[in-house]
């Protein structure tokens, strides 16, 4: 998995909540091994004209940050409280009742008093009070306020960077409190002193450069699809096509990037080509936006903009009516929540109307994205897919909310509409740990690295042991999720915490059961796993 | 931490010996009586008024609520309306059920590892003293305008039935008072006993708690132990309201000293975190309808940015573009 050393399972969930001896303020960051992510290489950030670039590591003790980086961090911080009502709001709100504090999978599989939600925000709050209110001004440490120091910066870098951005803490919140929002202000703050991690900004240069995340260039992505559609041959005797930057497409299809390259996402990806082809879709596939997912989301909000231009982009030059958009978890926080606000009005785009069962998605009518698990069960609902459920019969399944379509969107019964019609055994997680109370991967938020494994296998603690307990209740193998990062990070969190578990997309899932015209019989599954076979005495 | 414990167990004394010190000297009576609890009262207002002000002063440029249950999307999915709101009316029935009720806090569970899993138990006790403690305040504070009405009105008396119902004790005993001191005690215990909370907390969290004890108690103790003058309660605050105060002869220490300790409540409140009572108004996660790609929401500070442009991108790939048989603009 990594080089760096970790505790087993069993030694690594015997975690002290009790606090330190010494006060918050006077206890420093430890930079321990495998709990902090690499630095941001110096040739993403000039790529990129972000500020700082060079060579350093959060393990240094000379950070190299600019002469006035006090300056501009506290001039920056001026600025947003001047641009977000929320911000402001979240650093005067809170009465710190605690309500947060083992909400969140950091804590609770770390027991470090720093990743209580509401002292996270803490360690921003109190240098805005000590700035920027009178009280702070005048009494210090007892109003809660403290100097912005060297050591304060790496400890915003420690935590703002242990964070995944979920906002389950945001559902307990008597006032709603985002740590979400508090952490991404915390990150852009960092940035401006040029304070980042290599796993989010490169990620962002490349999806600058190529248009999504993994740097593949247009020759590639042709490539990998028609890889993935001599899969589907080979699977199902059917032949896909892979349309690519065609003109007069009805329908533009932006998923995240992670489905054309890394197993198990790939699966996804077919699965999506199936489904297109089964329903003769006149939908393409973009090179220039190949990327749905948003990097950007962890850095700052003008490079979400910065990146997230290119699919509006994309769509006007093409010609295309409207977007569909795949299964991926911020993506989707970026595509519900800010794209039309930032890169709007699609004004040259049409409501979504499915061209297949001419039901209009009206919750999209601004927006003009629909999420893929809504385009589906209208497909199922109106009975235009053939499924053999039973095809699924080899995976005992259960579900894996994803934080941002979760908590940001609300899109609960979609994907669970899919699964119950493609697959027959379906197991639900435990309530406290699904739907908006999900529990995060412990991954995201650009945090899916191998040097933060440990903080990665803390984190999605929690979410492992729920799939621990329907394993053990149901002989569960199998977690279907709708977000790429997931199927990467959960599929290592499976196999530290509950072996034996794999992690699969819902249009992998779907597309198992798809019966499609003119297709072989099917002995296996899209990995070649053979089927389960049947007994004649069971019925559908 | 000790000290933020310590030092504001000191300053609400303090608070009540000045109060209680003055009380006597012809010349402070004043002072008390009017001075002092006009010039809280415009802190108050003013203070509150400038926050709210300064709040609604930053735009909210993305409309990003907390979801808490099913999207309005197609048909025949059902929605949460008000767990999700997707428009005013689901927003006002989400705030009111969020101020009225504590909806959010209703959630709230306690994790533990238990035996090498994790185990989330129920835990509604700080639900149910937060509403306790909050309700309590709403109808003591409506009992307190028979002070500033006269004829009292049909609404603060039915409030006071109905708090006095179970007429125990003489005089009787209202159950907002029992309330507002249970909810109190068990919020401070609460900080000073769990050692997570008592890390978090500030002197400001300690101080907010113990000073409206202190009100709470000084104001009970009138009420059972050591009646006030009535009377010349209800003959100052009628003075205050119609700016024409008096000073009243013969009012007692401890009510001096309730209200000073109102007073002070009064003058800090709008600096500090009390102003949740109004804040909670205008979080952006709650009061929004979740209907952002139903609705285009406008950022007034959006501003162009640098973006890498499809003709960069072709002018790059074209060659690879063209070799894998992919469209491209200019050949």
């Amino acid at each position: 998995m990594s080089s760096i050393k970790i505790l087993k399972p069993d030694e690594l969930i015997r975690i002290g909540y009790e606090p330190p001896r010494t006060a918050w303020m006077d206890t420093p960051v430890d930079f321990r091994p495998g709990t902090w992510s690499y630095s941001a290489a110096a040739k993403n950030l000039t790529y990129l004209d972000l500020p700082n670039p060079r060579a350093w590591q959060p393990y240094d003790e000379n950070w190299k940050l600019p002469e006035n980086w006090k300056q501009i961090i506290l001039d920056g911080m001026r600025e947003r409280l001047e641009k977000y009502r929320s911000f402001k709001l979240f650093m005067d709100l809170c009465v710190r009742c605690g309500a947060c504090a083992d909400k969140c999978h950091f804590y609770i599989g770390g027991g470090d008093p720093k990743n209580m939600p509401v002292l996270r925000a803490e360690l921003l709050r109190s240098v805005y009070r000590r700035y920027f209110t009178e009280s702070g001004r005048r009494f210090g440490r007892l109003a809660g306020a403290r100097d912005l120091t060297v050591d304060v910066l790496k400890e915003w870098f420690y935590y703002f960077y242990q964070c995944t951005e979920c906002r389950r803490c945001s559902v307990f919140c008597p006032y709603g409190i985002d740590q979400a929002e508090i952490t991404m202000i915390g990150r852009e703050l960092l940035n401006l002193v040029g304070c980042n991690i290599n796993w989010v900004i490169e990620p962002v240069a490349n999806c600058f450069r190529t248009g999504n995340h993994l740097g593949i260039q247009p020759g590639g992505i042709k490539d990998m699809l028609e890889f993935l559609a001599d899969d589907i041959e080979d699977r199902t005797g059917v032949r896909v096509d892979v349309p690519l930057n065609r003109k007069g497409a009805e329908i533009l299809f932006v998923a995240p990037s992670g489905d054309f390259f890394a197993d198990p996402g790939t699966y996804t990806c077919m699965g999506y080509m199936m489904l297109f082809h089964e329903i003769g879709l006149n939908y393409t596939f973009s090179t220039y936006a190949s990327e749905g997912g948003n990097f950007g989301l962890f850095t700052s909000h003008e490079l979400i903009k910065r990146l997230n231009a290119k699919i509006y982009a994309e769509a006007k030059r093409l010609g295309v009516k409207w977007i569909l958009g795949g299964e991926c978890g911020h993506m989707w926080r970026v595509l519900h929540e800010y794209m039309d606000t930032m890169n709007g009005p699609a004004d040259f785009l049409q409501e979504p109307v499915s061209p297949i069962t001419g039901t209009r998605f009206e919750n999209a009518r601004s927006t003009k994205m629909v999420h893929i698990t809504e385009f589906t069960s209208d497909l199922i609902r109106n009975g235009k897919l053939k499924l053999d459920p039973r095809r699924n019969d080899h995976l005992r399944l259960t579900f894996h909310d994803s934080c941002n379509p979760a908590r940001a969107m609300g899109l609960f019964e979609e994907p669970r509409y899919v699964i119950r019609h493609a697959a027959r055994y379906f197991y639900e997680m435990p309530e406290d740990t699904i739907r908006e109370k999900t529990f995060c991967c412990g991954g995201g938020a650009g945090l899916g690295n191998d040097e933060n494994i440990e903080m990665r296998m803390r984190g999605g603690m929690p979410r492992a042991m729920a799939v621990r307990h329907v394993k053990e209740r149901h002989d569960v193998n199998r977690m279907a999720c709708i977000c790429a990062i997931d199927r990467s990070t959960l599929s290592a969190l499976m196999d530290y915490w509950v072996p034996g578990v794999t992690v699969m997309g819902v249009h992998e899932l779907l597309s198992n059961a798809l019966v499609m015209k003119g297709e072989k019989e099917r002995t296996t599954d899209l990995r070649g796993e053979p089927l389960k076979e049947r007994t004649d005495d069971e019925t559908l | 931490m000790i000290i933020n414990l310590a030092g504001s167990l000191l300053a609400v004394l303090i608070l009540s010996l000045i109060a209680w010190g003055a009380h006597g000297s012809a010349g402070l009576a004043s002072l008390f009586l009017v001075v002092i609890p006009y010039g809280a009262f415009a802190v108050f207002l003013a203070g509150f008024v400038w926050r709210i002000v300064s709040w609604a002063r930053s735009p909210v440029p993305f409309r990003i609520p907390t979801t808490c249950g099913q999207e309005k999307s197609l048909p025949w999915i059902q929605s949460k309306p008000l767990e999700n709101p997707s428009n005013t009316a689901g927003v006002i029935g989400r705030m009111a059920l969020e101020v009225i009720l504590f909806r959010s806090l209703f959630r709230n569970t306690q994790a533990e590892i238990y035996e090498g899993r994790t185990v989330y138990g129920s835990a509604k006790w700080l639900w149910f003293f937060g509403l306790t403690f909050h309700w309590s305040l709403l109808v003591i504070l409506v009992r307190h305008m028979r002070f500033f009405v006269e004829p009292v009105g049909p609404i603060i008396s039915g409030v006071a039935a109905l708090d006095g119902f179970f007429e125990l004790g003489l005089p009787t005993f209202f159950l907002s008072d029992a309330g507002i001191l249970a909810g109190l005690t068990f919020l401070f215990l609460r900080r000073v006993v769990v050692p997570q909370l008592r890390y978090i907390s500030l002197f400001t969290d300690y101080f907010a708690v113990l000073l409206i004890l202190a009100v709470a108690a000084t104001g009970t103790l009138m009420r059972t132990v050591f009646p006030a003058d009535l009377e010349q309660v209800k003959t100052l605050a009628l003075g205050w309201v119609s700016f024409s105060p008096v000073v009243p002869s013969g009012v007692s220490a401890l009510f001096q000293t309730h209200l000073f300790l109102v007073c002070a409540l009064l003058a800090w409140f709008p600096f500090s975190k009390l102003m949740h009572m109004g804040g909670v108004f205008l979080s952006p996660t709650r009061n929004l309808a979740n209907d952002s790609r139903m609705r285009r929401h406008i950022n007034p500070w959006n501003s162009p940015v640098k973006v890498h442009t499809y003709e960069e991108y072709e002018n790059e790939f074209r060659d690879q573009m063209k070799t894998a048989g992919i469209p491209v603009e200019k050949e």
